[in-house]
């Protein structure tokens, strides 16, 4: 591999590592999420720094290239990222829906409610507080 | 005991005055489609409504000319305009979703408040003015009977020619000719959104297996799949005035993906439970 890129790739590697404890540090990024990102810097960092270990795995993936192997493997992990946010978002969008129809229900019954506790007594039969 | 008749219920029911105060009956049951309606059912109309103030009004006015006597419910998706002032105005109950979530979603809000609440049978229909309220008796009478869980009301089977966009009608087609295919029964209108539902449809639809953006013929299968018994009933239905249909633009590509992909999931997953 050309020493430019592999230095290039190293700080890249490094940059996106420390970011991540960064974000975790300052809880902008939940420890759940930081996991694939810290994991596949650390990979992606031992493959730019060891050449024996890029050798072997471009030998596994049939590439000829050395940087093609890097881009094949950055390109799964978003692959696989935007996967898994795609099925967090999905159960999120589930859970508002929920919660969002919740929200018009009790709202309503709150509604309900104030009405039967706001009519005076002669026109309910009842007291105040047996309303309640 | 007799089974109730839809004369029988309609005498009842006439004789209350036409109020849209939810009933309080706390004796009323659930009824699945093994068993006659014995007791006064508790009907609940429902009505999901986007920025529909032109609308609303008039459609709330011609169900109350049916002197049904049943609540309605309009369940408000996030409108922008005085959906809800007009709604309120004319006596009916009025959920509103803090923000626009689909026309699933809003339906199946108030199928929710119909479980929460023990309504028996519930009736969903459209708040553009595209279903005349003359046909909820119809839908009703079909829904008491044995073996009936849900009616569809189908504009195909009307002697009335529906007339829209030939896209529009071959996509029906399409769907309604999957649904028939499917279901072993002719299915003319799936994509209807005026309904009966009874008993344990209306919790099935309360539940997670209600597709939340267009629970058109993918849900009439999941049903049929599951042993409900569907049927179908000839109603009126106009040309939405105004408001372009929901299935336009982009969406209908969304559409046609979405209803495809979600009969082949269908299909391929286990029924579940009713």
């Amino acid at each position: 591999m050309p020493p430019r890129i592999q230095i290039i790739s190293i700080l890249i590697c490094v940059f996106l590592v420390a970011y991540v404890f960064e974000l975790v540090r300052r809880k902008h990024l939940s420890e759940e999420y930081s996991m694939g990102w810290l994991i596949t810097g650390t990979l992606m960092l031992i493959l730019s720094v060891s050449e024996g270990a890029l050798k072997w795995v471009s030998g596994l993936v049939g590439a000829t290239l050395f940087t093609s192997t890097l881009f094949f493997f950055g390109l799964l992990f978003l692959m696989i990222i935007c996967l898994h946010f795609s099925i967090r978002i999905s159960a999120l969008t589930k859970q508002v829906r929920i919660l969002t129809q919740h929200v018009g229900i009790l709202d309503h019954e709150k509604k309900v409610l104030e009405k039967k506790i706001n009519q005076p007594p002669w026109q309910t039969g009842t007291s105040r507080l047996e309303q309640i | 005991m007799e089974t109730l008749s839809y004369q029988t219920f309609k005498s009842q029911t006439q004789s209350q005055k036409t109020s849209v105060v939810i009933q309080e009956d706390d004796t009323a049951e659930t009824f699945s489609s093994q068993e006659p309606l014995t007791k006064q059912p508790k009907i609940l109309i429902i009505i999901p409504a986007y920025n529909e103030e032109k609308n609303i009004g008039s459609v709330l006015e011609d169900i109350q000319k049916q002197s049904l006597g049943f609540p309605i419910l309009v369940i408000n998706d996030g409108s922008s305009d005085n959906t809800e002032k007009i709604a309120l105005e004319h006596n009916a109950e009025v959920i509103s979703l803090p923000y626009n979530s689909g026309y699933g979603v809003a339906l199946q809000t108030g199928f929710l408040y119909a479980v929460k609440n023990n309504f028996s049978i519930v009736v969903q229909m459209d708040s553009d003015g595209q279903h005349d309220p003359e046909n909820i008796k119809d839908l009703l009478e079909e829904i008491q009977k044995e073996n009936c869980d849900v009616v569809i009301g189908s504009r195909f089977l009307s002697a009335a020619s529906y007339k829209t966009s030939l896209a529009r009608h071959a996509g029906m087609w399409l769907f309604g000719s999957i649904a028939s295919l499917i279901c072993g029964q002719k299915v003319t209108d799936p994509t209807s959104g005026f309904q009966a539902l009874k008993g344990r449809a209306i919790q099935f639809a309360a539940s997670d297996n209600y597709p939340p953006d267009y629970p058109d013929a993918d849900f009439i299968i999941l049903m049929n799949r599951c042993g409900f018994k569907i049927k179908e009933v000839p109603v009126t239905m106009h040309a939405s005035p105004e408001k372009e249909s929901m299935h336009h633009g982009h969406k209908t590509i969304y559409y046609v993906f979405k209803m495809f992909l979600s009969i082949f999931v269908t299909l391929l997953r286990k029924s579940p439970k009713r």
